[in-house]
């Protein structure tokens, strides 16, 4: 063993190469030289070369000459050797030096049948296959979604019933991640947001003579639609991608599968406390983020429109009502509960791969943003309907 | 031409690695000859995974030195660094296989990166890998996911081994394969060993493979090396520890086979 390796060490390199001489009859292919993956390209030149050129069988490989070998170099020979002989019956290999003969062993047994390639498909046909496969996926997934929407509130219910199965820490602690730690940034986004409105108001409103309908403008837009598409938009990308990735990677590490083997149910554990932490987070956040978006719009009225804070106010109160309010934030907790319910279900859905937890976070974003959008329209007609 | 330094494969001295307060490995060394298995057996939590994390470079030492093939991985360039990086294969306890490819292609990944191979070449010696360790041609397609524990490891060791590495580092590689498997493994090792003149570092457990396959032992106990050596000279050696592992239940059968196979 030592003296092989330190030969190996004192070994310069040599070049393999693959000869063919006839002797009565028998074709004797003789490699000789490095065998190794260093020489992978060259070794299988050599070796298509060999077989492309017809030899009349039978054949015999003789590998006295070898002077390094690997396992590519192994394979290559024993491919040889297949192509060959005949089906069934690989050529001879003969005088196979002591100390390779338990790899040619091994090699010999391997690749007796090949990796079945995935059938060849027609483009066409896989694209209309795709669309019908999606259509279909549609409806699945509304039945999945409904299913787990009852699942949460049969979930609550049973809290409700007995209010010591729910677990008031875990809501408490989701609840200061999603609310809590989102106060700097929905604040900030948001107080953005409102100013840009007014600053587009005054700009464009000024050619109309209309500068004081700004007002209005940013009352009614902020308190009805942006502060709460806007934060719920970003509690579905902070949050929803978050509960998406964490519910995955559990699943991926089948510790919801643990859990459901003890006899605990992962909705009541995992996904309730969740999503009623969002519930509860998202009209806050909502009404905070609508406040700091009137702040930012009356600062830009008062520095870049010349209104002062006083005519603001003022204009804001003849310019809004409660209903105005309460239109807003009658929204929140129901987009809360579909960010929620999408989230859940999405990291549910996570299979074994690394790559599966990315896919569904980006599906859990973007569906629970769609349905955001979606459910504004349907308030929209549905306020509209009712005259608030 | 060959000094001390060439014929070892990997050469710790004094190497301290600690989390927090707490020191897991306390100056220990060791000497892994080139082409021998040496097995290394130690207490759970005694620092086994960690001295084979340090050696490879993914934990930091506090003090100490780490040479491999006569490299010390920290003075060199990183080209050299890699170098050595591509002559060693690793069989992480956990398979680390990666998710998103499928057994055939965690074989030949590392290949695809470091030979100029032909696809054909490729996937074949890709395949042959995952024969050799036992796997057949239906799982080659299978994305780890839906691989049983037992054929995750032998896909990492396959993966392990594509690339006809110089040392393998094998972090208990028998545990959860069957008898069967796991001696068919040892064979395995022993043939590669022999033909390639494999170095293999190998935390087991099982004491089988310590008999059959290891040409030394070493033993970890309390953050250092306490016994190094052929089995039957670490099974003499006076230790609380080691009379415990060697001269319990299940270690007083393998102490008679010992005995046995020295008569
Ligand atoms: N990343 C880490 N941070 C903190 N402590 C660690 C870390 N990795 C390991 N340890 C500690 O180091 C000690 C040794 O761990 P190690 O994984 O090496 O054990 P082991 O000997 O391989 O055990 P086993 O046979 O169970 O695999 C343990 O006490 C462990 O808690
Ligand atoms: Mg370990």
């Amino acid at each position: 063993m030592w003296q092989q390796r330190e030969a190996d060490q004192l070994h310069v390199i040599d070049e393999p190469t693959l000869a063919a001489t006839g002797q009565d009859g028998l074709t004797v292919v003789t490699p000789k030289g490095d065998w190794t993956a260093a020489f992978a390209r060259e070794l299988e030149a050599l070796v298509g070369a060999r077989t492309a050129a017809p030899t009349s069988p039978p054949a015999r490989i003789d590998m006295k000459g070898v002077g390094r070998l690997d396992t590519y170099g192994a394979w290559l020979i024993v491919r040889l050797a297949r192509v060959l002989g005949s089906p069934g019956a690989p050529a001879d290999i003969a005088d196979i030096p002591e100390h390779f003969s338990a790899l040619m062993a091994e090699m010999g047994a391997t690749n007796r049948t090949p990796v079945e390639q995935p059938p060849r498909t027609n483009v066409l046909t896989d694209g209309l296959a795709a669309v019908g496969r999606s259509v279909a996926d549609l409806a699945r997934e509304s039945l999945v979604f409904t299913n787990m929407l009852g699942a949460v509130c049969l979930s609550l219910l049973g809290v409700v019933l007995r209010p010591r199965q729910f677990r008031l820490i875990s809501a408490v602690h989701h609840i200061d991640r999603v609310a809590w730690q989102a106060v700097p940034i929905v604040l900030l986004i948001t107080f953005l947001i409102g100013g840009i409105v007014a600053q587009q108001g005054f700009f464009h409103f000024r050619k109309f003579g209309a500068d004081e309908y700004v007002v209005d403008m940013v009352g009614i837009l902020v308190l009805r639609e942006l502060g709460v598409l806007i934060v719920a938009i970003m509690v579905a990308g902070r949050s929803g991608s978050s509960y998406t990735a964490e519910l995955g990677s559990m699943k991926m590490r089948e510790e919801i599968d643990a859990l459901r083997t003890m006899g605990i149910d992962p909705v009541n554990v995992l996904l309730l406390p969740r999503i009623l932490a969002l519930v509860i987070g998202l009209p806050l956040l909502t009404f905070l983020g609508s406040m700091a978006a009137l702040y930012g719009g009356g600062l830009v009225a008062w520095l870049y429109g010349g209104m002062s804070p006083e005519i603001f106010i003022a204009r804001l109160k003849d310019a809004i009502s409660v209903t105005h309010f309460k239109v807003g934030m009658i929204k929140a907790p129901f987009m809360a509960l579909a960010i929620g319910v999408v989230a859940c279900v999405e990291g549910l859905k996570v299979q074994g791969s690394a790559e599966s937890l990315g896919l569904q976070t980006t599906n859990s974003v973007v569906k629970s943003i769609f349905l955001v959008i979606l459910l504004d329209g349907l308030f929209a007609i549905f306020f509209a309907s009712i005259g608030m | 031409m060959t000094g001390q330094g060439e014929q070892l494969a990997i050469r710790a001295e004094d190497l301290v690695v600690g989390f927090g307060a707490r020191l897991v490995l306390d100056r220990l060394s060791l000497e892994v000859r080139r082409g021998e298995v040496l097995g290394l057996v130690g207490g759970s939590g005694s620092g086994k995974s960690v001295l084979l994390r340090s050696i490879i470079g993914l934990l930091p030492k506090r003090a100490g030195r780490i040479e491999v093939m006569g490299v010390d991985l920290d003075r060199v360039p990183d080209r050299e660094r890699r170098a050595v990086e591509r002559r060693w294969g690793i069989l992480f306890q956990q398979g680390a296989l990666f998710s998103s490819l499928s057994a055939l292609e965690n074989v030949a990944f590392p290949m695809r990166e470091h030979l100029r191979l032909s696809d054909r070449l490729r996937s074949e010696v890709a395949l042959a890998k995952l024969e050799m360790v036992g796997l057949s041609v239906a799982d080659a397609n299978k994305l780890p996911a839906e691989l049983s524990g037992g054929m995750v490891k032998r896909v990492a060791l396959a993966r392990a081994l594509a690339l006809d590495p110089d040392i393998v580092f094998l972090d208990e590689p028998t545990s959860g394969l069957d008898p069967i498997a796991a001696g068919d493994f040892d064979d395995l090792i022993k043939t590669l060993q022999q033909t390639l003149g494999l170095t293999v570092f190998m935390v087991t457990h099982d004491l089988d493979s310590l008999a059959s396959v290891c040409d030394r032992v070493a033993a970890l106990a309390g953050g250092k090396v306490i016994a190094v050596g052929p089995l039957a000279e670490v099974m003499a050696v006076e230790h609380p520890w080691i009379e415990a592992y060697f001269k319990g239940k299940r270690g007083r059968a393998l102490g008679r086979a010992v005995l046995h196979m020295g008569t």
